[in-house]
């Protein structure tokens, strides 16, 4: 049946890069007509370019696209998908909050105009409301901005479902229950089957692997930039799908951490965190010269844990015990990090200035030194530490932040996902220079979105939800122990 | 966990003073009643056709300043050159309306041109419309010094006539505020594009993605602005019969605060044309008040300043119920 059917769209090779970070390596997709397509795989798959290429938000490097099997021109964007019946979802919310649900349904439909416009759009509106999420309890008149975000997406969701002059062929439903409650997520699959029953397309991606499983015809799971697996949904069960997201076996698990795991209990406690939203008592604990890591899918909480922690730095408190000074390494560079006024002395610096300080001026001479110490240390490539931060490439941009922790007094160094769109070389003398730090006796607490990070590290919390929902010692470590803990079905916790 | 999508209409249905979503709205025109009612305490003769006209006679020109100034705030901009502009217009009318009524009109639309190229300026050079705005308002207050150097021309009589006119039973000036505020209310709240005008201040990347073009939005929101001023600047010289390039320079800011007043917000498409009218009247009427109270009109900025800190701080102070 799969074979049979004719193909909505169909990408082929697909290929797409940002800088350096290949996100996307010659990927085919194809949806077919009356087909639910269900797409998973972990943060940094390629998942979320892949779904911009179709939608038309991003323009590929290489490959076709294919709508109703006609061959797409260069110029294939939101308005010309649109305008052959693919409609798309998209995680973050594209509403006007300024504006009532009608009028955002008629910001959608170019035909809802003349007299009577707001009745008609109401209406549309409305019916398609009533029709997936019975006893929703919205008003079409109401604004947008001062509904909750559950609600703003479910309408959000049906506006995509409206019909008017063009009819819905495909739509894209970018993690659409994330932001549902579980009874309003059914009702939306339940919609789904209904719209795919009557010759209309989907595709769907979500970290509830369930709702993948039982919804969808057939199923893609993507790896590393990459298609890794492509069938029926009924050939694929949890653990073979879990499986296929990430890789069953890891290499680096064979040298067993029994030293780190005996000098665990030995080891002063540094840090120990109860997240805020945590509902039973286990909590964070890092010991002197260990390193922490912190897996999850992107956004569960972790970010706010390290804030939890860098907030409390030196204090004794019923969640938070921290015992030193504390140092954070941005992952979002260009927005927590980076001084981009500052020359690159300056920004290493910036964490140490009180010790520079001579008789209440800065020690210029001792500025360059402290630079010029790290630039050999970890190799940061510039000829002079006094040109602009700007003047260097994103992995020695993020060398300095590196430099601005390790350089300061601190002894624990939390670090927010710092490796987002850092080359491979520069991650390998990163991770060194970690594991000599920490050997040396400074404590390190990584958030890390990429899985396999997590081998550099003694013990690993795995995050969903804003709490620890796994604590995994180094021994025990797999991928799918981390995948199998960040996706757990939600309906088996309530 | 699904108890979450049950309607809670028992929250929905509270008392009039108690929805802070109601008393937001109503607070323009609870504001304006306020200064009204202290005005007719000090002075009951201004509680008459008389008085009304005289007090409300120069609201006309800053309304419809105020409703161009709103058209630029719905797209997240801000105009720091409408008071310029209309000093510009006053000129240009006081010296080619009475002679060449037809060159005076084509030169009113070239204006209004210029003001939607500003618009696309802005918007495709991705400027700052503060910056741009700023640098106009050189540009118009200097076109019109050299137009007219000092202050003289001439005003049509139909336009003294129509801006003095003694309409029967309620006041002219009333009456023209509020055919501004509906025909504003009208283009921008009622009209099927007026909603995607104000989409367009509150999620423009949604709108861009609906398909609709961006440049087009802000080319006819500054359009829009440019043909309010000129009936800013026409109705002003109607009732001033002397024109003159600093005519206007007031209006600038006192047309942001009649949007602010009238329950509008810098960013987010947030705008009310008739709230927007209100705040351009009860601007107005701090000045009569000013001088009922018999304080030198020298204090009226300051009075303004204050009318607005007292509304804005109530509107602070419902916002935290609301939040609660």
């Amino acid at each position: 049946m799969l074979q049979a059917t004719e193909k909505i769209v169909s990408l082929s090779g697909m290929t797409k890069s940002f800088g350096a970070v290949r996100a996307l390596t010659n990927v085919d997709l194809a949806v077919g007509v009356g087909e639910c397509l269900g797409l998973v795989g972990h943060n940094g798959a390629g998942k979320s370019t892949l779904i911009n290429l179709l939608a038309g938000t991003l323009a590929p490097d290489g490959g076709e696209i294919r709508v109703n099997g006609m061959a797409q021109a260069a110029d294939y964007g939101v308005r010309r998908a649109g305008a052959q019946g693919i409609r798309c979802v998209f995680q973050e919310l594209s509403l006007c909050p300024n504006l009532s649900v009608a009028e955002n349904t008629r910001i959608y439909h170019k035909s809802l105009r003349g007299w009577g416009w707001r009745r008609n759009a109401a209406a549309l509106v409305q019916r398609k409301l009533d029709e997936i999420f019975p006893d929703h309890g919205i008003s079409a008149h109401a604004t947008v901005g001062d509904l909750p975000i559950g609600r703003r997406q479910m309408v959000e969701i049906a506006r995509a479902f409206t019909v008017t002059d063009s009819p819905t062929r495909l739509v894209v439903l970018d993690e659409p229950t994330s932001s549902l409650d579980a009874f309003a997520g059914k009702q939306l699959l339940t919609y789904v089957r209904t719209f795919v029953a009557g010759g209309g397309s989907c595709l769907l991606t979500s970290h509830l692997l369930g709702d993948i499983l039982d919804y969808c015809d057939r199923i893609v799971v993507m790896k590393d930039g990459g298609v890794v697996a492509d069938r029926a949904a009924v050939e694929f069960d949890r653990e073979s799908l879990v499986a296929a997201m990430g890789n069953v076996v890891s290499e680096a698990r064979i040298k067993a951490h029994e030293r780190a795991a005996a000098a665990r209990i030995e080891a002063s406690e540094v840090v120990r965190a109860l997240p805020k939203q945590q509902s039973d008592q286990t909590a964070l604990v890092a010991h002197r010269g260990e390193i922490i890591g912190l897996a999850g899918l992107a956004g569960h909480g972790q970010t706010r844990l390290l804030l939890q922690i860098y907030e409390a730095a030196g204090q004794r408190g019923a969640e938070t015990t921290v015992a030193g000074p504390v140092a954070l390494v941005a992952g979002d560079r260009q927005n927590d990090g980076v001084l981009h006024l500052w020359s690159i002395a300056r920004n290493i610096s910036v964490r140490s200035m009180r010790t520079l300080v001579r008789v209440g001026l800065i020690d210029g001479a001792a500025e360059v030194a402290l630079a010029n110490k790290w630039r050999e240390r970890i190799r940061i490539r510039t000829p002079d530490v006094d040109n602009n931060i700007l003047s260097l490439s994103g992995g020695n941009q993020q060398k300095v932040l590196f430099a601005r922790a390790l350089g300061s007094d601190a002894g624990i160094i939390l670090m927010d996902d710092p490796m987002r769109g850092v080359d491979v070389g520069t991650k390998l003398e990163v991770y060194e220079l970690i594991r000599a730090e920490a050997e040396a006796g400074r404590t390190f607490i990584w958030y890390t979105t990429e899985i396999e990070e997590l081998n550099n590290c003694d013990h690993v919390y795995v995050m969903r939800d804003g709490q620890i929902v796994a604590d995994v010692a180094r021994a025990d470590l797999t991928e799918e122990k981390v995948l199998q803990a960040s996706f757990r079905e939600q309906g088996a916790r309530a | 966990m699904t108890d979450a999508v049950l309607p809670s209409p028992a929250r929905e249905q509270s008392a009039f003073y108690r929805d802070p979503k109601l008393l937001r709205r109503a607070l323009p025109a609870v504001s304006l009643a306020a200064v009204l009612i202290a005005i007719f305490i000090l002075n009951d003769r201004a509680m008459s056709y008389r008085g009304l006209d005289l007090m409300l006679k120069y609201a006309v020109p800053i309304a419809f300043a105020t409703i161009a100034q709103m058209f630029i705030l719905t797209v997240n901009d801000l105009d720091l050159s409408i008071g310029a502009f209309v000093g510009l217009v006053a000129c240009i009318a006081g010296i080619w309306m009475v002679d060449q009524p037809l060159l005076c009109l084509l030169i009113l639309a070239g204006c209004i041109g210029s003001y939607a190229a500003v618009g696309a300026l802005i918007h495709v050079r991705r400027l700052p419309s503060i910056v741009v705005t700023l640098g106009m308002s050189f540009v118009w207050l200097g076109i019109a010094v050299i137009l007219m150097p000092t202050p003289g021309g001439t005003v049509p009589e139909w336009l003294k006539s129509l801006m003095s006119w003694k309409s029967p039973i309620i006041p002219f000036p009333i009456i023209a505020c509020v055919v501004i505020g509906v025909l504003a209310h009208v283009l921008l709240m009622e009209s099927s594009y007026g909603a995607v005008l104000r989409g367009a201040g509150g999620n423009a990347t949604a709108v861009d993605r609906a398909g609709w073009s961006l440049l087009k939005i802000r080319m006819l929101m500054y359009a829009l602005a440019g043909f309010f001023g000129v009936l800013s600047g026409l109705s002003l010289i109607g009732l001033t019969t002397s024109p003159d390039a600093h005519i206007a320079d007031r209006y600038t800011l006192l047309s942001i605060a009649g949007v602010i007043l009238g329950g509008g917000e810098f960013v987010g498409g947030r705008v009310s044309p008739i709230g927007a009218v209100i705040g351009a009247v009860t601007l107005t009427l701090t000045g009569s008040f000013l001088i009922f109270m018999r304080i030198s009109p020298d204090w009226q900025i300051g009075a303004q300043g204050a009318v607005l800190i007292v509304v804005l701080a109530l509107r602070a102070l419902i916002k935290l119920r609301e939040a609660r």
